[in-house]
């Protein structure tokens, strides 16, 4: 723009273009995930109307009028649909917006998607400076300006500050530790002074621990750390150029979060830095799932997304008008008298209701026709469907051109793809996914992998496959047309979770519940004291999760002490001592540690080399003799005792059957020590009295000593008498 | 035109996601737009007046179209309309007297030049056909048949000479735009000059020592109280603060400033005050043609609130600001709602908004609407730039004002 300008002018000029510079977006109109299908395998997601508008056009009305000039969109799958659909919409030769399409058919995912827009930049069409990175899915009436001010701004303090991602606040549910979205519920650790983004945690988080896990050297070179729990990433990205490049290096960046966001943070390649802007008042969010597209239309309804809503003609949409609480309605909707369309509720338009309809919080699309008594709840009803008399519809997505036959019910969570018809009276199972295609039998191992390939067969499949189907009927009734899609393994628990009905509510008791059990558990187990925290970050980490297993870690711990004790002569004060911490960090009673500390004993005496029984008793008897006082710290109780006999017998029977035959001998031994006193032994051996023949082996064993000690006893008892008189 | 065309794009974009908002500011838009729409258009030789007119006719039903609770982009466009309308009439009363005169004297460039220049010929004539314009044709004007007749000579004289005829209709096409033109400017200056024209009546009516409460954030009423002020006038205003948007905060931070006694009260205080207050002075949104009044959203309340207590309740208003719709009308819309957020913080209700749980129904509803309707019972006068009016009588100004053939567009 400056050639023809002076030279004298240039200087000043080029400072003012460096502040200045044409703001710039990318925007993946494909989001590389499966989640859609199988509406995705007729028509591109960012296509998919919603609440009547192609979701697409939200993104591009946003941005343009967030001050953005020029945006590149990215189309993978169904490029020439989308390519088509923007040329013929508004955005093409827009004043304010130019809109630029890049193709490419190979790219599986936003990494690769990154790494072409950077091979095919030219003289024309390049990323010049700072860029948005959305993806087309995403509804938002943020200003963008000043954030990307800000942003350049502390590029020019800060060369390593390559991205700012904007985050807003969102509770996820208590219940489900999923947001509002759909999403897992994401962790996130932030520099409170600098909004630095240091931890990024959307999977992996062990909810029902409730424990996230960091590293270490986070807490070493900040001196104070937020962690967020109620934070919804918006995936919208401020990013500097350097993020392309760094997509070019590191080819297998395939996911912007999990590979790009994680490899900036944890690898810290050039010390790269991630920050994070949190939004206010304004609205973003991204339609992920079916359950965001669900919570994201009501959004819309509910005008958080204002100026974007429906009756306001924000992108070439036709505006319908506003009535009382919030229906929206075409001003050529035909509706009987007797039909009760009720609150947040949308109408298309040229869509003919019938009489006594029953229509709530649902969106219903344009030319559609709806027969009479027909209920209507919580759906999404796009254009050209027609939906016969009797039908009842809840919590359902319908694509453009169905036909659902008189009678016919769709259960919670059903998506019928383009032109399904429904069979008379055929009731669609709930959560069922159904199409005029036929499931890809395995995908290719690639979970990333997106549509099929692209639209070019479809259409053709299509016109033979619904020929076909007319004379053999199909699985949706005599008449209907269409394939259900078998749920994959593995997913079929998260159905539920991502679909467009809400969570049923036995699901919600049911993990409610196992919740509750949990706590139980938790309570008399685990709560790791903080003095005691590992300094490697996996030992808070560990896969330990169930009390049992919990113990067993203990009893290594304890093994592992006292053995170190043994070999470093350490005194039993000092064993102690390092034994009760380790009690306090598992939380033990101290009959655990008796049984822990008697188990490494017997251990250490079976594990020293020996050739004869007796020799082994000599061995057991010496270590006995000589750490009675680090067993005798827990064993004060007749319960810790007893605790210490049954161990001994669990380890004769399992362990060390060498020790089997030692049993009394060894009993005797620890009665001598008074590690185990007489109590203790009778009542073991009352316990055991009515045990199975088979537990009986060692008490059998010992019956002489127990016949000895209760003579002992009684004369004992009698003297006492005696003194007593 | 392509730069009109995308002048008009840029204008409906700005209208469309409510970046320019307030009936000032895109009443001044509007007309600036459309003059330029004028300017701009390529009038042909035959119908110029008509021609024009579809043309402001395309553009402002686009401006409409675009964000139609503004209603003074449609006022404007409506006066716009009228203006070609009057030039056009009074062009063509002033053509007839040119042409009965050009019999006599010969003389084109005299009539070309001056054209009203006839000021005893044209003058009742003009007002005549004013009138006509003005009001559907009363019983009189049918009876004595003056403004059509008006029109009839020009016609039948213009094929007599052909000449004469082509060389006259490119001055008159010429002056046609030149008066329209000239006509849009001076409604420019009068909506840039309203708040001046409104403020130098406010001695009339605020005495000294008086209270007076105000609602919301105007620039009318801020112009109006300082100018009460400066002329000495010692009174003290009561702030109601506009919640949600909390406009009142400005209006008080830009009184103090200007060194006013100022109080800040919140909106549902302003009963409670009432009795304390004088008078209740309010800037409209708009001003429908029953003289009902739309403005910020809790002025119905303080007008119930006034009238309980018998306090005048007193609307200023600009003339683009008055509307010749009336409110029952279903093509008006009257009311926008805006995002709830300006209530609520989304991340603390965001748990209340999980529709992940339960029935699955959004059982919390915000309602953010923007304006408020006061009807006109309880308006107890109107200021506009030509003075003080009755809420009763705005239908006669507004027919001052536009042309009946415009009122549907």
């Amino acid at each position: 723009m400056g050639a023809q300008k002076k030279g004298g002018a240039r200087v000043s000029e080029d400072s003012e273009e460096q502040s200045r510079q044409r703001l710039q977006a990318i925007l993946l109109a494909d989001s590389f995930t499966t989640k859609f299908r199988p509406v995705t395998l007729e028509r591109p997601k960012v296509l998919l109307p919603l609440v009547n508008v192609p979701m697409i056009d939200y993104t591009l009305a946003w941005l343009e009028s967030a001050g953005i000039e020029e945006v590149f969109v990215f189309c993978c799958a169904h490029s020439t649909q989308v390519i088509d659909y923007l040329e013929t919409s508004e955005w093409h030769s827009h004043p304010n917006l130019v809109v630029r399409t890049i193709e490419s058919h190979k790219s599986i995912s936003a990494g690769d998607a990154l790494r072409y827009i950077y091979e095919q930049q030219t003289e024309t069409s390049q990323i010049q400076g700072d860029f948005v990175l959305v993806s087309g899915d995403t509804v938002s009436n943020m200003p963008l300006a000043d954030l990307i001010q800000e942003h350049r701004e502390r590029k020019k303090r800060d060369e390593k500050a390559i991205m700012t991602m904007v985050i807003k606040k969102s509770k996820p549910s208590l219940i489900t530790h999923q947001s509002r979205l759909g999403t897992d519920q994401l962790f996130i650790a932030v520099d409170p002074l600098t909004k630095q983004l240091l931890h990024y945690e959307e999977d992996k988080v062990d909810y029902a621990r409730g424990s996230v896990c960091l590293d270490k050297s986070l807490m070493e070179s900040n001196p104070s750390v937020l962690l967020y729990n109620d934070m919804q990433d918006c995936y919208i990205d401020i990013c500097s150029p350097e993020v392309l490049s760094l997509f070019e290096d590191n080819f297998d960046y395939q996911h912007l979060r999990r590979h790009f966001v994680k490899g900036v943070l944890v690898d810290d390649i050039m010390g790269y830095k991630i920050f994070t802007h949190e939004i206010g008042s304004s609205y973003a969010a991204r339609v992920d799932n079916f359950r965001s597209y669900d919570t994201v239309s009501k959004d819309i309804i509910q005008r958080w997304t204002y100026p974007y809503v429906p009756d306001i003609n924000f992108g070439g949409n036709r505006p319908v008008k506003l009535g009382r609480q919030g229906i929206y309605r075409a001003c050529d909707v035909v509706q009987s008298r007797s039909a009760d369309v009720g609150a947040s509720t949308v109408v298309g338009y040229g869509t003919k209701i019938g009489n006594g309809d029953r229509i709530l919080n649902s969106v219903i699309g344009n030319g559609c026709s709806i027969g009479s008594n027909v209920v209507i709840e919580g759906s999404y009803i796009w254009n050209n469907v027609t939906i016969e008399d009797g039908c009842e519809i809840r919590n359902a997505i319908v694509c453009d051109g169905v036909r659902i036959r008189a009678g016919a019910v769709l259960e919670p969570g059903v998506v019928l793809s383009f032109k399904v018809v429904v069979g008379r009276d055929f009731v669609v199972p709930a959560y069922s996914k159904v199409s005029l295609l036929q499931q890809p039998m395995k995908e290719d191992s690639d979970e990333e992998l997106e549509y099929a390939d692209s639209s070019s067969g479809t259409a053709d499949r299509l016109s033979g496959l619904s020929l076909e189907m007319e004379s053999k009927g199909s699985e949706l009734g005599p008449d209907g047309a269409g394939y259900i899609w078998e749920v994959c393994e593995g997913a079929h628990d998260e159905e539920w979770k991502h679909s467009v009905a809400p969570i049923p509510e036995d699901k919600l008791a049911e993990i409610t519940q196992a919740m509750d059990d949990y706590d139980d558990m938790e309570d008399e187990s685990v709560v790791p004291t903080s003095g005691e925290l590992k300094s490697d970050a996996d030992s808070i980490n560990t896969d330990v999760n169930d009390p049992g297993d919990d113990y067993g870690y203990f009893e290594k711990e304890v093994e592992g002490t006292f053995l170190r004790a043994v070999e470093e002569g350490i005194k039993v004060e000092l064993g102690v001592l390092e034994i009760n911490s380790l009690r306090l960090s598992y939380n033990m009673e101290s009959a655990d540690c008796a049984g822990a500390i008697f188990y490494s004993m017997m251990k250490l005496a079976v594990d020293t080399p020996h050739s004869s029984a007796s020799e082994l008793y000599k061995t057991a008897s010496s270590i006995i003799a000589k750490w009675k006082g680090l067993l005798g710290f827990y064993v004060k109780q007749t319960d810790e005792q007893i605790e210490v006999i049954m161990k001994f017998e669990e380890m004769c029977q399992e362990t060390a059957k060498e020790l089997g035959p030692l049993f009394a001998q060894i009993l005797h031994v620890l009665y001598e020590k008074d590690v185990v006193q007489e109590d203790a032994i009778m009542r073991w051996a009352e316990e055991k009295a009515g045990a199975d023949e088979a537990d009986k082996v060692y008490l059998q064993q010992c019956e002489t000593f127990i016949q000895w000690l209760k003579e002992a006893s009684e004369e004992e008892d009698e003297d006492d008498d005696e003194e007593e008189d | 035109m392509p730069d009109v065309q995308s002048m008009v794009l840029e204008f409906v974009n700005k209208l469309r996601k409510r970046k320019i908002e307030g009936s000032q500011a895109t009443a001044r838009c509007t007309v600036e737009l459309l003059r330029s729409v004028i300017s701009h258009h390529r009038v042909p030789h035959a119908n110029q007046a008509s021609a024009l007119i579809d043309a402001v006719k395309a553009v402002g039903a686009q401006l409409v179209a675009a964000n139609p609770v503004e209603l003074a982009v449609g006022n404007v466009v409506r006066r716009v309309l009228h203006i070609i309308r009057e030039e056009d009439l009074s062009l063509a009363t002033a053509a007839v007297a040119g042409l009965d005169l050009l019999e006599a004297s010969d003389d084109d460039e005299d009539v070309n030049g001056k054209g009203i220049g006839y000021p005893g010929m044209s003058a009742a004539v003009v007002a005549a056909a004013a009138r006509s314009t003005l009001r559907p044709p009363s019983l009189q004007t049918l009876l004595e048949g003056t403004p059509e007749s008006a029109t009839v000579p020009y016609t039948s004289s213009s094929g007599a000479d052909s000449e004469s005829k082509t060389a006259d209709k490119s001055s008159v096409t010429r002056k046609l735009k030149h008066d329209v033109i000239e006509g849009v400017n001076q409604l420019i200056h009068e909506i840039a000059g309203c708040h001046e024209q409104i403020a130098e009546q406010a001695i009339e009516h605020i005495h000294q020592n008086e209270v007076i409460l105000t609602l919301g954030s105007s620039r009318t009423v801020l112009e109006f109280l300082c100018a009460a002020k400066e002329k000495k006038r010692s009174f003290r205003v009561f702030v109601a603060e506009g919640a949600p948007r909390y406009q009142g905060h400005l209006l008080a931070k830009e009184l103090v400033a200007r060194g006013l006694q100022t109080t800040v009260i919140t909106d549902s205080a302003v009963f409670a005050m009432i009795s304390r207050v004088n008078m209740v002075i309010i800037g409209a949104h708009a001003v429908m043609a029953n003289g009902g009044v739309i403005g910020p959203v809790g002025v119905n309340m303080a007008a119930l609130a006034a009238k309980k207590h018998a306090v005048p309740f007193v609307v200023l208003a600009g003339s683009h600001k008055l509307c010749p719709l009336y409110p029952h009308n279903p093509e008006v819309l009257l009311n926008e709602l805006r995002s709830p957020s300006e209530l609520l913080d989304f991340g603390e209700f965001s748990d209340c908004l999980d529709f992940g749980s339960g029935s699955g129904s959004p059982l919390l509803q915000v309602v953010n609407p923007t304006f408020d309707y006061v009807p006109p019972s309880l308006v107890s006068l109107f200021i506009t730039d030509t003075g003080g009016h009755n809420p009763s009588y705005m239908y006669r100004l507004i027919a001052d004002y536009y042309s009946a053939d415009d009122l549907v567009m």
